[in-house]
């Protein structure tokens, strides 16, 4: 039996579609192999590495992974935390101890740290089978999101918005002067020092997901960007220098005192009066 | 179709079509930008618009199945899309059931397992109906779910098949299924599997002849899903 493959380079496959014949072949992730073919499990993009087949697919819902920064929004307050919206089917808890470091009285209003609404850059740190998921707020870059729009984006055209190394959007932040906040999910942040700028960030990142799928990408980009700015645009070369992200910052608390002020003394730090169970009371 | 008092002579196709002809073909893809997965699947006078939502959250609580994902079909004739006679709108014993068997036909193509708890909805709306709706429900949510990037095995084909007075035909038309009283056998059929994933039979036909409506069913089936597969990839071709 011969191995012969019957999808190009960058073919776009249908489910059920052959996509290789041969034992020589390997199906990867969206592939199946039933008997000597190899099928497509799923739409999407072929990609062959030598034997290996691969599939990039093109559409569909984001399932949180490990380790993923990500953009949620809080849309509950729990006892002991927020719940928030991936943009997945499943929401994710934010759980005090990774939110902050600070000490958080128990009767503490939590949405003085995270409001109910508000946008946040976080990390995913446990996906459970029954993908309940669990993320965090403690690592470099991740912070509340203020002053910016937010453009939704398929998350599956994330890894080519973001470009070999990050270049595609370090092109989009220098020419627009806005800083991009990329969330795996498909959620994108974007703030600049002008709505203009803004709207030319979002025009830009939406002309990367409409035309993901198409080789020379980056160069059709650089024109678009040209176009748009009118000004000369360089597409970054080689590795870009690490973008020195803002390190975690604490967030400048909302005071929310009850009527009266004076805030709330019943849950002062520590006890007072003299300890109990002090050695060599009896 | 209940039984004719007087047998009508049907010797020729009403719309001149040859016995094994399917009724003109036209399918697209992406046709909601806002649903996750959508298409349009017109086949002769019958035209349906599937639409996917999901996965997505699932409510009420309890419909949740913790192994799995669920798949939740919603078929619906619109008030004017038959001929002349009004459609009641909202659901009816039919329509129920004509849901339901459309998740069965689509089912055993899908895989859920990644998404536990959770529901993927298709709504199938019908805005010019003559017969096999079923059909072209399926044909066209099978499109949308493949658009809607969900795992999936393969495409589902659908679409009618008649018997009329020792006569095997392909793709029953509304005069052929209800002023006839052809047999109406509406199948799917999974290509790669080679399995049938609905067969209904409305009439009466012979268990020989049933079987050789079957097989022609697969050769013909294999001329839709040609037609699925192009519109698909047709929705990527745009802008190269």
């Amino acid at each position: 039996m011969t191995d012969t493959l019957h999808a190009k380079e960058r073919d776009i496959v249908v489910p059920g579609e052959i996509v290789a014949e041969g034992l020589g072949f390997l199906p990867s992730k969206g592939l199946y192999r039933e008997g000597e073919k190899i099928r497509a499990g799923r739409m999407g993009m072929i990609a062959v590495e030598g034997k290996v087949v691969k599939l990039i697919p093109l559409s569909g819902a984001y399932l949180p992974k490990l380790n993923d920064k990500v953009i949620c929004k809080v849309i509950d307050v729990l006892m002991t935390g927020w719940r928030v919206e991936t943009r997945s089917p499943y929401s994710a808890v934010l759980g005090l101890k990774d939110a902050t470091t600070e000490f958080v009285p128990r009767s503490a209003d939590l949405t003085q740290y995270y409001a109910l609404g508000e946008y946040i850059l976080c990390k995913i740190i446990q996906v459970t089978s029954q993908k309940l998921i669990d993320i965090t707020m403690k690592g470099p870059g991740l912070r509340k999101l203020k002053n910016g729009r937010l453009v939704e984006v398929n998350p599956h055209k994330v890894p080519r918005i973001i470009g070999k190394d990050g270049s595609m959007v370090l092109m989009m932040k220098n020419a627009t002067g806005c800083t991009i906040t990329v969330g795996q999910n498909g959620w994108i942040w974007v703030e600049g020092p002008a709505p203009e700028a803004e709207m030319q960030a979002v025009a830009a990142i939406k002309k990367v997901e409409e035309d993901a799928h198409l080789p020379g990408l980056t160069e059709k980009m650089k024109e678009f960007l040209e176009k748009l700015t009118g000004k000369p645009v360089e597409i970054p070369q080689g590795l870009p220098p690490m973008q020195e992200e803002p390190a975690y910052e604490r967030e400048e608390r909302r005071e929310r005192r009850p009527y009266g002020g004076g805030g709330d003394t019943r849950h002062g730090p520590g006890r007072r009066g003299p300890p109990r169970n002090t050695p060599g009371d009896n | 179709m209940a039984a004719k008092a007087v047998k009508i002579e049907y010797k020729k196709r009403s719309d001149g079509r040859s016995w094994e002809e399917l009724r003109p073909i036209e399918a697209k893809t992406g046709i909601v930008p806002r649903a996750d997965g959508s298409a349009s699947f017109k086949i002769g006078h019958t035209l349906a618009y599937a639409a996917v939502y999901g996965p997505r959250d699932l409510h009420p609580k309890f419909m949740q199945n913790p192994e799995t994902g669920i798949l939740r079909c919603r078929y619906n004739m619109m008030p004017f899309s038959g001929h002349g006679e009004r459609v009641r709108p909202g659901t009816s014993r039919r329509s129920q059931e004509i849901s339901m068997l459309m998740s069965k036909a689509l089912l055993p193509v899908l895989d859920l397992k990644d998404y536990p708890n959770s529901v993927v909805d298709v709504f199938v709306e019908l805005p010019e109906t003559d017969a096999g709706t079923r059909c072209a429900g399926i044909s066209a949510a099978a499109m949308a779910l493949a658009d809607a990037g969900l795992a999936m095995k393969d495409l589902v084909v659908s679409f009618s098949m008649g018997y009329y007075d020792g006569q095997i035909m392909c793709d029953l038309s509304g005069y052929e299924d209800c002023d006839v009283g052809v047999s109406d056998i509406p199948v799917a059929y999974i290509p790669s599997m080679d399995k049938f994933s609905l067969l209904q039979l409305d009439g009466e036909v012979p268990k020989e002849d049933l079987i050789k409506i079957l097989q022609l069913a697969k050769k013909k089936a294999l001329d839709m899903y040609k037609v699925q597969q192009e519109s698909l990839k047709a929705k990527y071709r745009q802008g190269e």
